[in-house]
């Protein structure tokens, strides 16, 4: 697939409190998700992100707690893809398994405002501001399996139709 | 023969149908605990009930733990900890835990038996990863995954590389588990482990007890892991062999298993360590610290890092016939009911309500900047707890400085933060 918008550039161990901080866990609507995500990274970004802008970030992004909450937050803010240059690995399982496109590539490039188009196929990156291209690493096959079959729960529903189990 | 395996490849093959297993490889691992608590299980129950399966897969192999807001701190948390409960009656959820019998979910579940050596363990808990003290794989995962091990009892796991750490010598006087994973997380950083297994070992372990080793595999996950684990030995099988329920196994690394890298450190040169914010790679000497003059607001002694009986012990120690500084405050958070009775039991509750503390119920609280002890912005805490990630305790202006207990309860009675040689 395709996506093109506008970049949220943020830096290094971008954690899941920063993300979505606990004091709002008590809630796991979409709304409250969307009202508050990334507000500790940057108080601005729930009232800015439009849809189809894409979240850059340096190393390790989503280190931390195994919340959901925070690649469901990213999501439902309209956020597609979360590009970076590495991911904690709770996080990066969590986003495939709810359909969350994540790609690590070099960001550092990536300014914030800078209009991107994605292609999650190939791994393609064009920064249109920059006029640069960058290639993401490709996503390993099983992993992009369970997110062309929708995520973890329509691959466990196909599961159950087949009757495997 | 096959290759050579380490533990975890052992443990996770034996929970596969498949043949062999290598590092890198992505199977379908059967469950021996799926886990879940009062944040994480609301969005698992809403996902297993999409999956339309109906029934879970096996009622004696879930445990859901309310402990994260619990008992309730306002109306929507008590929401989602009634999703619990009205979840475990309907499937008649053996592992269950009401307030009352409830504690910190990784405190609870080796104490009661549940988690045992050589099980595969997954949790939507980061910190699920403490089991990995018994011998047992033991990882953090999602909401999603936990609803997909609920319907099926498996779930997708790439089996990690590992490194092994090797601590040898005897640990100072106030060198705890604590200290060791605080300094190896200094070294490698927050990322250095990044969906590996960190494999403990070294002739350290034989002078420190099980609440050591829960300390040190719980903060794996700081280092990025995916696990932190330990060959069982005698010490883990006095642990377990009276609150076992059902058998387990113990595994063993082969001796020429592959590591990506091994590390070995000297235990003898290591001082206690104390994270500054906001991230727990900060590590530094306690006399370093010291000497910065910091001052702090409010100590906290608990969690699943450092919330059990023997931490408790320590900061008795070094808290007995003191008073904490005038105008700061130290919160108290015995890990499990079964803790805070022997705490009680012990006299311990009374030096710490006579040095001027409070001792709360137990539960996850302030750790996350639940309740419980949230911070004003500008206010400094040290705490014996995992994570001084920004805001983590509360106001995104506050900080964490992490440490272990003696050295909590030792800055609680200066103002400042201070190693226990200071008070004693």
């Amino acid at each position: 697939m395709i996506f093109s918008g506008k970049v949220f550039k943020f830096g290094d161990n971008i954690d899941t409190d920063a993300i979505i901080p606990a004091r709002y866990l008590n809630d796991s609507s979409d709304e409250n998700l969307r009202k508050h995500c990334m507000e500790d990274a940057d108080e601005s970004f729930p009232s800015k992100v439009s849809k189809g802008d894409f979240i850059a970030a340096g190393n390790n992004f989503g280190c931390g707690s195994s919340r959901e909450h925070a690649p469901r937050a990213i999501k439902v803010s309209g956020v597609p893809v979360v590009i970076a240059k590495s991911f904690a690995r709770i996080f990066y399982r969590n986003a495939f398994n709810i359909g969350l496109f994540i790609l690590e590539a070099d960001t550092d490039g990536m300014d914030n405002g800078d209009i991107l188009e994605v292609d999650t196929d190939t791994g393609e990156i064009k920064n249109k501001t920059k006029n640069t291209v960058v290639k993401a690493k490709p996503i390993p096959k099983f992993m992009s399996e369970l997110v062309n079959a929708g995520g973890l729960i329509a691959y466990a529903k196909k599961k159950i139709k087949e009757g495997k189990k | 023969m096959g290759r050579p395996l380490t533990i975890t490849e052992k443990i996770i093959q034996n929970h596969t149908d498949n043949e062999a297993v290598a590092p890198g490889d992505i199977v379908n691992a059967r469950v021996d605990i799926a886990l879940g608590n009062d944040i994480t299980a609301p969005i698992a129950i809403k996902e297993f009930e999409a999956i339309g399966i109906g029934e879970v897969f096996d009622r004696k192999k879930i445990a859901l733990v309310p402990d994260h807001f619990v008992p309730n701190k306002d109306i929507l948390s008590a929401k989602q900890a009634k999703m619990l409960r009205d979840f475990a009656k309907e499937h008649d959820i053996e592992n269950y835990f009401e307030c009352g019998e409830a504690g910190v979910e990784h405190a609870l579940l080796p104490e009661k038996g549940i988690v045992l050596p050589g099980d595969l363990v997954v949790g939507a808990d980061s910190h699920t990863c403490t089991y990995g003290a018994l011998g047992a794989f033991a990882t953090g995962v999602g909401s999603t995954d936990l609803a997909y091990a609920f319907a099926f009892g498996e779930l997708w796991l790439k089996v990690p590389e590992s490194i092994k750490v090797i601590f040898e010598g005897k640990p100072k006087k106030w060198v705890s588990g604590k200290d060791l994973v605080l300094y190896l997380i200094g070294k490698i950083g927050v990322e250095g482990a990044n969906y590996m297994a960190l494999e403990f070992a070294g002739s350290t372990f034989k002078h420190l007890g099980m609440s050591d080793r829960f300390t040190i595999s719980n903060m794996a996950i700081e280092a990025g892991a995916k696990s932190g684990i330990f060959e069982p030995d005698e010490i883990t099988e006095d642990y377990v062999k009276d609150r076992a329920k059902r058998d387990y196994i113990f595994y063993k690394s082969d001796e020429d298993a592959e590591y990506a890298k091994v590390l070995k450190f000297n235990t003898e040169s290591i001082n206690p360590q104390v994270a500054f914010p906001h991230l727990p790679e900060n590590s530094v000497d306690i006399n370093e610290a010291s000497a910065k003059n910091i001052k702090i607001d409010q100590s906290v002694i608990g969690s699943c890092t450092n919330g059990r009986i023997e931490d408790l012990r320590i900061a008795a120690e070094i808290l007995k016939g003191k008073k904490i500084a005038k105008y700061s405050r130290l919160i108290v958070i015995p890990a499990t009911p079964d803790i805070y009775r022997a705490a009680a039991k012990e006299g311990l509750i009374d030096i710490f309500m006579d040095a001027g503390a409070v001792v709360s119920t137990p539960t996850c609280g302030p750790c996350l900047g639940g309740y419980m002890g949230i911070l004003a912005d500008g206010e400094r805490a040290i705490s014996s707890t995992n994570r001084n990630f920004k805001g983590r305790m509360g106001d995104v202006k506050s900080e964490v400085y992490l440490a272990n207990p003696a050295v909590c309860a030792a800055s609680a009675i200066l103002g400042k933060i201070a190693g226990p040689d200071e008070v004693s």
